[in-house]
């Protein structure tokens, strides 16, 4: 298990599938982890494995992927499974924290919700 | 072939499409364009309760549960044109709910930062022209607005700046994004930093140096004594600032300190600071009732006259605190983006859908009702990101009826009711 810091985002796959909410490509587009590949190694994670993200406001399994982030930072492109865990306080702002919110990564056997059994588990 | 079609997917609203209606294929835009004006599975029918009525029925049924409702949350707007909000903020005042959209999860802590400082802006036009500099600050465009760069802020040829060795491109940013590899410099920060380091910059830019440690945020002084030389040297500067800085601690008050750097800026020398806007029209959904009612978001009209407050009237607020007993949720998908602690009531109360394509929150919605996709099958007016009005149009035809047809009715309906 490592800390990590998760952060959540526009990619160019969720932006092209965002009207499409209901099919295979955007759910590939939005259920995946980025990690640093020290990160990665360092769990032991092979291509197609998943990872459980846990942070205080709630957990989520996603699939893990090598990305180009810095160590001890995980990306999920913004949608239902960042949704999972980020921080929903506003501060008086009406914004919840999207990013930078505290939490750790493990590998896991679980399977990864669909979209539909994800609102359902809500 | 249709020429200068006006793309209604991200804020950048490129007006330059072209679509071939034979084919249903657009040329010219970037992946979300095309995506955009792409067939897809469509929302086939209005339905209540998963049974397929018609458009008179559903919208009919709608109007019931808003006039039932003690105080309906109306969400959503940024993906429609602002002759729909128009009618939405009407109707919300009918109903006397609450009006949020879109930006209140995207941009929203700008415009609290521009109710404090002001907003020293310039044009997408102006940019491109005159900008000398431009700072990608927490914002990825060539994942979320693929054709910026290329039409105003890295590559773009100007009047004065005519290619891209003579305008400065910087991202600063938590990790090396797409944008950061076509940059001249990127300042990597760590996540939550962002106003020390602004601050930082400010210390420096007036003289104050000294006072600045090391190291800021990741960022060493060096660093920061670079960026901010080339900052006060520059004879047009931009700051093109993303979610990176209003989804993270500080939100509202790192823009209001990046504002004040701005000012300090401007004292010497021309800057400019800008929210790169998402949806086509999210900058219509708080214009609109801006021009309306006063406010851009977060607005209640429960007391039959409008009030602001973010922390009380914000669509996660309102839902967190289970503070409404019905939701209209039109061009919007808030069970996809929003928080699960705020999905949750949604999954509670009546929730009535507008929208073209089935999505997230269709697996909530008790009345379904399908519309035209603006921009391919209606027209209407939108504000690009930085203001500027354009005429999106009608390219097909379709059976839909468009975001602004069913408001229409649907007032109509809920005027009806209330006698």
């Amino acid at each position: 298990m490592l800390e990590v810091e998760v952060i959540s985002g526009r990619t160019l796959n969720q932006g092209a599938t965002v009207e499409e909410k209901l099919t295979e490509e955007y759910f590939n587009a939005v259920n995946y982890a980025e990690l640093n590949e020290e990160d990665w190694d360092t769990l032991g994670l092979q291509e197609g494995d998943r990872v459980k993200v846990k942070t205080e406001f709630g957990e989520v399994v996603v699939f893990a992927k090598k990305g180009n982030v810095p160590k001890g930072m995980i990306f999920i492109p913004m949608g239902p499974y960042a949704n999972m865990v980020i921080d929903p306080s506003t501060d008086g702002t009406g914004m919840p924290q999207f990013k930078g919110v505290k939490g750790t990564v493990e590998k896991t056997d679980d399977k990864v919700l669909s979209v539909k059994e994800l609102l359902e588990a809500i | 072939m249709v020429e200068n079609v006006i793309c209604t997917f991200c804020g950048s609203v490129c007006d330059d499409g072209q679509f071939d209606i034979e084919q249903f294929k657009s040329k010219k835009l970037c992946k979300l364009g095309s995506s955009k004006f792409s067939k897809k599975e469509r929302i086939k029918a209005p339905m209540i309760d998963g049974k397929e009525v018609s458009y008179e029925k559903a919208i009919e049924k709608a109007a019931e549960i808003l006039v039932n409702a003690k105080k309906p949350l109306l969400y959503g707007w940024a993906s429609t044109v602002n002759e729909a909000i128009r009618l939405g903020v009407i109707l919300t005042e009918k109903v006397r709910g609450i009006y949020d959209q879109c930006a209140s999860v995207c941009h929203a802590p700008g415009t609290l930062a521009v109710i404090e400082e002001g907003l020293p802006g310039g044009s997408l036009g102006a940019i491109k022209n005159r900008a000398d500099v431009v700072i990608f600050w927490g914002a990825n465009p060539m994942e979320a607005h693929p054709r910026h760069g290329m039409r105003y802020s890295i590559s773009a040829k100007g009047l004065l700046i005519k290619d891209r060795k003579q305008r400065k491109v910087i991202v600063v940013d938590v990790r090396p994004t797409k944008t950061a590899k076509l940059a001249d410099d990127f300042i990597q920060i760590k996540p939550g930093y962002d106003y020390p380091i602004i601050s930082a910059l400010r210390a420096i830019i007036s003289g104050n140096a000294d006072v600045v440690p090391d190291e800021v945020g990741g960022v060493s002084k060096e660093k920061l004594m670079e960026l901010a030389e080339t900052m006060k040297n520059a004879k047009y500067g931009a700051i093109l600032y993303g979610l990176g800085v209003t989804q993270s601690r500080g939100r509202d008050r790192n823009i209001e300190n990046a504002v004040k750097l701005i000012q300090l800026l401007n004292r010497t020398t021309r800057w400019v600071i800008w929210p790169m806007r998402g949806h086509y029209n999210v900058v219509g959904a708080g214009e609109v009732p801006a021009w309306e009612a006063g406010y851009q978001y977060a607005i209640d009209f429960s007391r039959g006259y409008p009030r602001f407050s973010p922390a009380e009237f914000s669509a996660v607020e309102v839902l967190k605190r289970k503070d409404c007993d019905a939701a209209l949720i039109i061009a919007s998908d808030p069970a996809a983006h929003f928080p699960k602690a705020a999905v949750k009531h949604l999954k509670d109360i009546p929730v009535i859908q507008i929208d073209p394509f089935p999505n997230m929150t269709t697996l909530l919605a008790n009345v379904v009702i399908p519309s035209a996709v603006a921009g391919l099958e209606a027209e209407g007016t939108a504000y690009r990101m930085d203001g500027i009005p354009l005429r999106v149009k009608k390219v097909v035809d379709s059976e839909y009826w468009s975001d602004e047809q069913i408001l229409e009715k649907l007032l109509e309906k809920v005027e009806e009711f209330k006698g």
